[in-house]
C-alpha cells in the first residue's frame, strides 16, 4: 500500500473542472464542520467557494491562533549544488540548459552557513539539482555535517532517495525532507519530465511516505501550482499530506504551495493560479488539515506574504537567494526569479508589525554528530 | 484563614496559577503577563531557546523570581525528552522539567507509556518530574510511583480551549492519584479554571487562553482570580448538590405529627 493505490482511486472523483459540481449546499456543510472529509475538501476547492473565501479566511484564521498562537516559524533555503540529470520543461536547472555549474566546497558551505547563521536563522533548507553522480548521498551528508555546526535544524531538498539513504541522513542529524511532487496529474507529470531519472512518478510519490519510515521529524511535500489544473492538484497534494498524516502520527507534514515563476526557459504554464485561487488553496489547507504546517515561499511578491501570512501560514522563508553560494556572492544561476528580496531583519519585522512573532529557532537536533 | 501555599518540588507556591510562553505575538508580552497572572512558575519549550540570540532569546524576558518549567515539547520518544530534560538543567534551567512526549503531531496527545519511562530516568537522576499526560489513573499511579512530583492530566487536547473535557477522569485523578494534580492544556475560560479548583486540583496550567486572548494582561488577571476563587471554593467545602428541591410544604410532613 502506498499513496499511489489512494491517487488511483481519487483519480474517479470529480476533480478539476468537474468540480462545479458543488454547491453553495456542499460549501456550506464543510464550513460547518470540524473534521473535514474529501468531497468537503472538493466543495472549499470548487468555485462554489469562491464567495465564502471570507467566512473560510475567518475560520482558517481561529484554527491558526488555536494551534499555533502567532508563532510563524522562519527559514531559509541553500543551494550547495545544481548539477541536474533531469530534463524538466519548467525548471532553469534542467539538464537541457547550458550554464556553468556549480557545486560548492565544504569550506564555501561553512562560509555560506556562517553568513546565513549570522542573520539569526536557526533553521535551513539544504537544496542541490538531482543528480546521484554530483551531489550523492555522501555529499549531502557531508554538506549536514557542516550545517549542524551552525543551525538547529538541518532540512534537504534533494533527488528521491531510498529509505536506507534517508535513514543513513536521518541518523547523522537532517531532520526534515522536502519533496515536491510538481504534478499528481500522471499524463502531465510525463509530458514534462522529458528525460531522467525524474520521470519516474511512482518514486517520487513515494518519497515523502519513505522519508516518515526513516524517522525525519518534519516531512513537506507541495505540487507547482501552475503545471495543471490547480484544483486537482491542491486536493491531491492535501490528500496525500492526510495520508502520510495518517500513518505516520509522529511527523510533522508540511505542505508548501508555490506558484510557478519565470525560469531560465520558455515554457509557460497551462494553468493560472490568481492570488484569489493561491488564497482558496491555502484556505482549504488549514481548514482540511488543522494541524498541518503551511509554508510560504519568495516566489511570492512580499505585499501578497504580507497579507497571506493571517491565512494559516506557519512557515515563511526569509533572505533568499535560489543561486548556488548566493549568500556569499556565489554568482551561479537562479533555479527561478524569486519575488520577495527581503532581508532577515525585514521580514522579521513585517511579522512583528502584522502582530506576529518570529521563530527562528524552533527544535534542536536530538541526533548524534556525524562521524 | 492562614495562607494557603501549594508546597511542590522544595518550594512553596502562593499562586496556583502556571503559565506558558508560547504562541505569544511578541516575547516582550510575557513579563506583563506574569505581573497580571501572579503566576510563579512558568512552562518554556526547550527546542525554543536560543541562548545566542539576544534580542529573539526566550529567557531574557522572563522576571528573575519565576519557576523555570522548562518542558520537552517536541519528544516524541522517552529517549528524546530524557536527553531535552539533561540539556535543560545543562544550560542553568534548574532541576524542574515538564515531561511532554507527543508522539501524534494531529491532536498532540501524550504517549503514558513513554512519559512513564522518561519520569523514571530522570526522576532518579533528581529532577521534579511534573509530567503531561491524558488523565488515566494506572498510568498516574505508576507515575507517582517512579517518582513524579506531580501529574498533569489535559483538560482537552493543547490549543483547543474546549474546556474540562475529561472532568470525569481528572475527578477520580484528584482522589486516587495520591499526588497532586494540575490541570494542564484544554482550559478556554476562568470558569474552566475555576471548575478545576473547586474540583481539588492543586493548579492549573495554560497557555493558549492567554495568550491568543484579545487583551492577554486582562485575561490573566481574570484567570488569576478565578483560580483563585475556585480554591477558596474548594477549601470552604462546596455544599452538597441535592436532586430533590427541599419543599416548603412537605407532602410527607404528616408523618412527624
Amino acid at each position: 500500500m502506498s499513496f499511489y493505490d489512494t491517487l488511483l482511486k481519487l483519480e474517479s472523483m470529480p476533480l478539476g473542472e468537474q468540480s462545479g459540481q458543488y454547491g453553495r449546499n456542499d460549501v456550506e456543510r464543510a464550513l460547518s464542520r470540524e473534521k473535514l472529509d474529501p468531497e468537503d475538501l472538493l466543495a472549499l476547492l470548487s468555485p462554489a467557494a469562491v464567495p465564502y473565501l471570507e467566512e473560510m479566511a475567518q475560520k482558517a484564521h481561529r484554527i491558526t491562533r488555536a494551534h499555533f498562537g502567532y508563532a510563524v516559524q522562519l527559514f531559509t533555503p541553500m543551494y550547495v549544488a545544481d548539477y541536474c540529470v533531469n530534463q524538466c520543461t519548467y525548471c532553469s536547472f534542467s539538464v537541457e540548459h547550458d550554464f556553468a555549474r556549480k557545486k560548492l566546497t565544504m569550506e564555501e558551505v561553512d562560509r555560506e552557513a556562517s553568513a546565513i547563521a549570522a542573520t539569526g536563522l536557526r533553521h535551513i533548507l539544504l537544496l542541490t539539482g538531482e543528480s546521484r553522480k554530483d551531489s550523492p548521498v555522501s555529499y549531502v551528508k557531508e554538506c549536514a555535517g557542516v550545517l549542524r555546526r551552525h543551525f538547529s535544524s538541518v532540512s534537504i531538498e534533494v533527488n528521491p532517495l531510498s529509505l536506507e539513504e534517508y535513514r543513513e541522513l536521518a541518523a547523522c542529524g537532517v531532520d526534515g525532507l522536502t519533496m515536491f511532487q510538481e504534478v499528481y496529474d500522471r499524463e502531465t507529470y510525463a509530458r514534462l519530465h522529458v528525460k531522467g531519472p525524474k520521470r519516474n512518478f511512482r518514486a517520487r510519490l513515494d518519497a515523502p511516505e519513505r522519508g516518515c519510515q526513516a524517522g525525519f521529524r518534519s516531512v513537506t511535500i507541495g505540487a507547482l501550482l501552475g503545471l495543471s489544473d490547480w484544483r486537482r492538484e491542491a486536493f491531491m497534494t492535501a490528500m496525500h499530506a492526510r495520508y502520510l498524516q495518517d500513518r505516520y502520527p509522529g511527523t510533522e507534514i508540511s505542505i508548501a504551495p508555490p506558484r510557478f515563476r519565470p525560469y531560465l526557459g520558455s515554457f509557460s504554464p497551462e494553468s493560472d493560479v490568481t492570488d484569489r485561487a493561491l488564497v482558496q488553496i491555502i484556505l482549504a489547507y488549514r481548514l482540511f488539515l488543522p494541524r498541518s504546517g503551511l509554508t510560504l515561499s519568495t516566489r511570492e511578491p512580499a505585499a501578497l506574504r504580507d497579507r497571506l501570512v493571517h491565512l494559516g501560514i506557519t512557515k515563511i522563508s526569509a533572505g533568499v537567494t535560489t543561486e548556488v553560494g548566493g549568500h556569499t556572492g556565489g554568482g551561479g544561476t537562479p533555479q527561478f526569479e524569486i519575488s520577495d528580496e527581503r532581508s532577515v531583519p525585514e521580514i522579521r519585522e513585517m511579522l512583528y508589525r502584522s502582530g506576529l512573532q518570529p521563530v527562528f529557532k524552533d527544535w534542536d537536533i536530538l541526533a548524534e554528530a556525524p562521524v | 484563614m492562614s495562607q494557603d501555599l501549594f508546597h511542590i518540588g522544595g518550594k512553596s507556591l502562593s499562586s496556583r496559577l502556571f503559565i506558558g510562553t508560547g504562541k505569544y505575538s511578541r516575547n516582550t508580552l510575557i513579563p506583563e503577563v506574569v505581573e497580571a497572572s501572579g503566576s510563579e512558575v512558568i512552562t518554556v519549550a526547550l527546542r525554543r531557546i536560543d541562548p545566542a540570540s539576544r534580542e529573539e532569546n526566550i529567557l531574557t524576558h522572563i522576571p528573575p523570581h519565576m519557576t523555570l518549567l522548562p518542558n520537552t515539547s517536541g519528544a516524541r520518544t522517552a529517549e528524546e525528552a530524557v536527553r531535552i530534560a539533561r540539556l535543560a538543567r545543562a544550560a542553568g534551567m534548574g532541576n524542574w522539567v515538564k515531561i511532554e512526549v507527543i508522539n501524534d503531531q494531529k491532536y498532540l496527545l501524550p504517549d503514558n507509556l513513554e512519559t512513564v519511562k522518561a519520569t523514571e530516568i530522570l526522576a532518579a537522576e533528581g529532577f521534579i518530574v511534573l509530567p503531561y499526560m491524558s488523565p488515566d489513573l494506572s498510568a498516574a499511579l505508576r507515575l507517582r510511583d517512579v517518582g513524579a512530583a506531580a501529574v498533569m492530566p489535559l483538560g482537552a487536547p493543547i490549543g483547543s480551549n474546549r474546556g474540562l473535557k475529561t472532568k470525569e477522569l481528572v475527578g477520580i485523578l484528584i482522589e486516587e492519584a495520591g499526588l497532586p494534580v494540575i490541570v494542564d492544556a484544554g482550559i478556554g475560560r476562568p470558569s474552566e479554571a475555576a471548575e478545576a479548583m473547586e474540583m481539588g486540583a492543586a493548579a492549573v496550567l495554560l497557555n493558549t487562553a492567554i495568550a491568543t486572548a484579545r487583551d492577554p494582561l486582562l485575561m490573566a488577571e481574570a484567570f488569576r482570580g478565578a483560580v483563585a476563587s475556585g480554591r477558596q471554593a474548594y477549601l470552604a467545602g462546596l455544599g452538597a448538590v441535592r436532586n430533590a428541591a427541599e419543599a416548603s410544604s412537605p407532602l410527607t410532613g404528616f408523618l412527624s405529627v
